[in-house]
């Protein structure tokens, strides 16, 4: 199928000093040659005229060329990096659009292609998506490593040791009067399924860790009306993020400020205060207040010295903290406190939560990063587990297949081709 | 000239031809079925054998949708074989050495035998067609046929060319001639043909093989037949043998490397990997010490044993200087030379799982044309073609198989979505739904279907009834029957003591019990039949697995089955692709499940879609509330 060539601007908005604009597709050097009057040598920035096809100059700038199959799309590529004035930008791309075979690329068409053309699994396209979206150090640290094909990586060895196992297997049940073929193979399978097993856990015990990288860590306010939650939250955020008054059920929404912490992205929650209630909001904002509570990595118990203590969910670790220590002899002789007024107790504040939340202690970059992950190597995990060498071999098989499957939509890479190919290049079948 | 009129005509009286010429007549159309020689109906034009792991399984599955395969190999099968008799039931293939010349006559009767059907013997010229519908075909005589739908199965005989060594010659078959108009019409009507090669042994001739040196391999003692109308085997049963190639064998090889043609450049298409030549298994795997060849009888009466496992294309004098230098075979005389065979094929996905063209309206293909290999691959396509050639002469719907169903199911999808780039065979590896889809309950997945769509006669029907209620009733005694673990103890069956009573439906998924065993303890479950007592084992041990293999089926099913509304318009649907906006505009598929099938889908498209119609459910929600 002939496909079309595809350009969009791949830089940031315009104007802006320079403008890369990418095209990727079968057209790209027929392009090149009418735009610039010739087809670089690879991966060499050239400094050229850029015309339009009736041969206006439009611009003048350096042309890179990258020949697929060793590109980002796995197509032949091009970037014009052009002036990045909205009239030259859009004086370039009209002039791509008049080209054959040329269109607009659409959302994410590069990406897509690199995907379909084996340059990316899914896993490092999504590590692609996290890297734009990063804004923490540890988001940026975790979506790199994701995006160089941290988990690609073992994907692709667990499946490349699956698929040496079903081969095996497979080979013995499908060709069964081939010689060549091996017999006893159940005892090494199994073997192999359980040390698999134990990696996807060792991978596992990192990935909560992973997801809240990603998402944020949710910590969460909590405590009676008027303790002082949302002035805590605005003196955290820096800003007037939640309204403040000395009226008692002011906040009756959650409200969310992004923070960042130690380098990792950390999702401060306000919350309505929790009394017996009084309106139906009110009432439906404690709700919210306890539902929210009830699934943070932390809750942040607030206690002005005055009102009662709130009953924090269980099961989720708490940080008990004094506020209003600015009024009076409020401080107390241990543990944290603060006055939202003064900033007094802030800093540690933010260094009590880090530790709370486990920040600083140094791990390894978790590669497993989001839920569909997670569940895919979990169900690979759990096939690789129910596998019994007592049991007959299409069983044994059936397990593998299980657990194949679910690595390759982790990966986005799956086929029985594979598996036939890995059959055929290891034994002498047909008769 | 009295001017030929048929519902359906089908072209080739090969595996798929025979069961495309009887499905159709069975379901009431008018057929013919155009030969160039009647006497050739039914040959087995490569290795006299039925069956085998996944060819086994589409046997019975042609038969339980009452096709011809499984009763004209019982019929002419002078070996059974069970293989994988001694792992589990759902990689169980029944496979057998047939009678060549019984086979062809048991065929050619059953063919005769069908009611509706005539046989005409002539060459197709040309396909007739008036924008994309098909409306007949012209013979090479200058006879006309007009009908409703066609199915051309016409095997290697498109553009067919045999090499053996240099020598080259256009042929069908050994000393048959190619057909080469169809051809044409094919390119006329657009269709992408491609080329693929296979390739056949030298036969021998079995009176000058000294057995005595041979290790011998029998039948099974009680053997297995394919179709379930089948009461007994009544030929005599033979054995075959086995021998290897030599380290002299090989060399031989080596040194005439460059005058085999696919070596030599002759031949450039794809053959199968799993069928290769002598040449390729010594070029490939050239250290092994030597490679099984099996030495297969053609007949009782025929002394020509085919010696499976040195298919070969080399010269005439390279294939008699390997041929004796292979233990038994010193003085063994080549009736025939081996051969390479190069045909036409059309890429599959120019078809639809009817197997009916996207091109022209009832013309259907089937078998090897469409880049298969195989004897049952080829009958499974003919039963599918036939079955709908004649549904679409009646004006009616396509039936179509699914992947959770049968292997049927699963090579027409494989063939219609992802095209073939060596001839495809099938193996049970490549059914997901392996554990449900077993050789032993083939009539029960299809005979239901068969019997709704008429294309099941009554005989099989009753016959199928008969057993479904044994199966029933034997299901519900093993499952009334139950003993406590203490029970069990007394008896000697090694059950844990946790006080849970257990059916014996239940016990019969622990590996060393079997219904023999549980006979002993409860007499009234020995009264049903081996067959119906195997199903019921076969079920219990594998009920976790088949629980689960319905959960996983039922999923799919849900997905497949979200309807797209025929009037979504894709091009405004972001995210998609041009071309896939373009091709979901032209086909509007019917399911998500369709819309995956096209050409070019993939997983994030089929999710875009997804969003797009679950927006699109949303609007109209909010618009009617």
């Amino acid at each position: 199928m002939a496909r079309d060539t595809i350009y969009a601007v791949s830089s940031g908005p315009v104007p802006a000093g320079v403008a890369v604009i990418r095209v990727s597709g079968p057209q790209v050097r027929f392009g090149l040659e009418t735009m610039i009057g010739m087809v670089p040598e690879p991966r060499l920035a050239t400094l050229r005229p850029i015309r339009a096809r009736n041969g206006l100059l439009l611009d003048r700038g350096l042309v890179l060329f990258f020949a697929g199959p060793a590109s980002f799309t796995g197509e032949d590529v091009a970037e014009l990096h052009v002036h990045g004035g909205r009239a030259v930008v859009a004086a370039v791309l009209a002039a791509l659009a008049e080209l054959p075979g040329h269109r607009a690329a659409e959302a994410g068409e590069f990406t897509r292609r690199a995907f379909e053309n084996g340059r990316a699994d899914l896993t490092e396209v999504e590590g692609l998506a996290d890297l734009i979206a990063a804004e923490t150090e540890a988001q940026r640290r975790q979506a790199l490593q994701q995006a160089e094909g941290g988990l690609a990586s073992r994907l692709s060895a667990w499946s490349a040791e699956l698929l040496q196992s079903r081969a095996l297997l497979e080979a013995g049940l499908d060709f069964v009067d081939e010689e060549d073929v091996p017999t006893s193979v159940i005892a090494s399978a199994a073997a192999d399924a359980g040390r698999l097993a134990d990696e996807m856990n060792a991978l596992l015990a990192q990935s909560a860790f992973g997801e809240r990288v990603r998402s944020g860590f949710d910590v969460v306010l909590l405590g009676a009306p008027n303790v002082g939650k949302s002035s805590l939250l605005n003196a955290l955020a820096r800003r007037e993020a939640a309204i403040v008054t000395a009226e008692p059920g002011t906040t009756r929404d959650l409200i969310e400020v992004a923070l960042d912490i130690d380098g990792y992205a950390v999702t401060l929650v306000d919350t309505a205060g929790l009394r017996d209630a009084a309106g139906l909001v009110e009432r439906e904002g404690i709700e919210r207040a306890r539902k929210r509570s009830a699934s943070a990595d932390l809750v942040l118990l607030l206690d002005d010295g005055v009102e009662p203590l709130v009953e924090p969910p269980s099961g989720v670790s708490r940080l008990t903290i004094r506020t209003k220590i600015d009024r009076g002899d409020n401080a107390p002789e241990e543990g944290i406190a603060v006055s939202a007024v003064s900033g007094e107790g802030l800093y540690e504040l933010r260094r009590a939560i880090g530790a709370a939340l486990g920040l600083a202690e140094r791990r390894p970059d978790a590669l497993i990063v989001r839920e569909r992950q997670r569940q895919g190597v979990i169900a690979a995990r759990d096939a690789l587990t129910a596998i019994d060498p007592s049991q007959p071999p299409e069983l044994i098989a059936e397990e593998l297949r299980r657990a194949a499957d679910a690595l390759g939509r982790v990966s986005g890479r799956t086929g029985v081709e594979d598996l036939l190919g890995a059959i055929f290049s290891s034994f002498c079948i047909g008769k | 000239m009295n001017r030929l009129d048929y519902d359906v005509v089908v072209i080739g009286g090969g595996h798929a031809g025979v069961e495309a010429a009887a499905a159709a007549a069975r379901l009431g159309a008018r057929t013919a079925l155009l030969t160039h020689r009647r006497d050739t109906i039914g040959v087995m034009s490569c290795n006299p054998a039925i069956g085998g792991l996944g060819k086994g399984h589409l046997v019975r599955e042609v038969d339980a949708l009452d096709g011809l395969m499984g009763r004209v190999a019982d019929a002419a099968g002078i070996q059974f074989r069970l293989l994988n008799r001694r792992k589990g039931p759902a990689v169980r293939g029944p496979r057998a050495q047939a009678d060549r010349r019984l086979y062809r006559e048991a065929m050619l009767a059953a063919i005769e035998a069908t009611p509706g059907l005539d046989v005409v013997e002539g060459e197709a010229h040309a396909l007739v067609a008036a924008d994309g519908v098909i409306e007949g075909l012209t013979l090479a005589d200058g006879r006309a046929i007009a009908c409703r739908a066609v199915v051309v199965s016409t095997g290697t005989f498109l553009r067919g060319l045999i090499h053996i060594g240099e020598k080259r010659m256009p042929a069908g078959r050994v000393g048959e001639q190619p057909a080469m108009g169809l051809s044409a019409s094919f390119e006329a009507i657009g269709f992408t043909l491609a080329r693929l090669k296979t390739g056949t042994p030298p036969r021998l001739d079995g009176r000058t093989i000294d057995w005595s040196r041979l290790e011998m391999q029998p039948g099974d003692d009680e053997p297995e037949p394919f179709s379930t109308l089948t009461t007994a085997i009544t030929n005599r049963q033979v054995d075959c043998a086995i021998t290897r190639t030599t380290p002299e064998t090989h060399a031989i090889i080596r040194a005439n490397l460059s005058r085999s043609p696919i070596y030599s450049g002759q031949i450039e298409s794809r053959g199968p990997r799993y069928c290769p030549s002598i040449e390729d298994k010594i070029v490939r795997f050239g250290e092994r010490e030597g490679h099984q060849i099996f030495l297969e009888p053609e007949g009782l009466d025929d002394p020509t044993v085919y010696p499976n496992g040195i298919s070969t294309s080399l010269p005439e004098d390279v294939q008699a200087a390997l041929v004796a230098s292979i233990p038994g075979l010193e003085r063994a005389v080549i009736l025939r030379p081996g051969y390479a065979i190069e045909y036409d094929h059309v890429d599959p996905r120019e078809l639809m799982a009817t197997l009916e063209t996207k091109r022209a309206r009832g013309l259907f293909l089937a078998g090897q044309i469409n880049g298969t290999t195989g004897y049952e691959e080829a009958a499974a396509q003919g039963v599918v073609a036939g079955i709908n050639a004649a549904r679409r002469a009646a004006g009616r719907d396509g039936i179509t198989f699914s992947r959770s169903e049968s292997y049927i199911g699963v090579m027409i999808d494989d063939l219609v979505t992802r095209g073939v780039t060596e001839p495809y065979r099938m193996f049970t590896s490549r059914a997901e739904y392996r554990l449900s889809l077993r050789a032993d309950n083939a009539d029960q997945r299809l005979t239901p279907l068969g019997i709704e769509i008429g294309v099941v006669g009554t005989e099989r029907a009753r016959a199928f009834n008969a057993k479904l209620a044994e199966i029933e009733a034997a299901r519900q005694a093993f499952s009334a029957a139950s003993l406590t673990p203490t029970e069990a103890a007394r008896h000697g069956l090694a059950i844990n003591a946790d006080g849970v009573r257990r059916s014996a439906f239940d016990l019969l998924a622990y590996p060393d019990i079997d219904a023999a065993r549980l006979a002993a303890i409860w007499p009234e479950l020995a009264r049903y039949s081996p067959g119906a007592l195997a199903q019921i084992e076969s079920d219990a041990k594998y009920a976790v697995y088949l629980d689960r293999q319905k959960a996983d089926i039922d999923e799919v099913a849900r997905e497949e089955s979200v309807e797209l509304d025929a009037g979504l318009d894709y091009a405004s649907v972001t995210g998609l692709s041009n071309e896939l906006k373009q091709r979901l505009s032209q086909v509007r598929p019917a399911t998500l499940g369709q819309a995956g099938r096209i050409e070019g889908m993939t997983p994030a498209a089929l999710a875009i879609l997804l969003g797009a119609v679950k927006r699109a459910r949303r609007a109209e929600a909010r618009a009617t509330a």
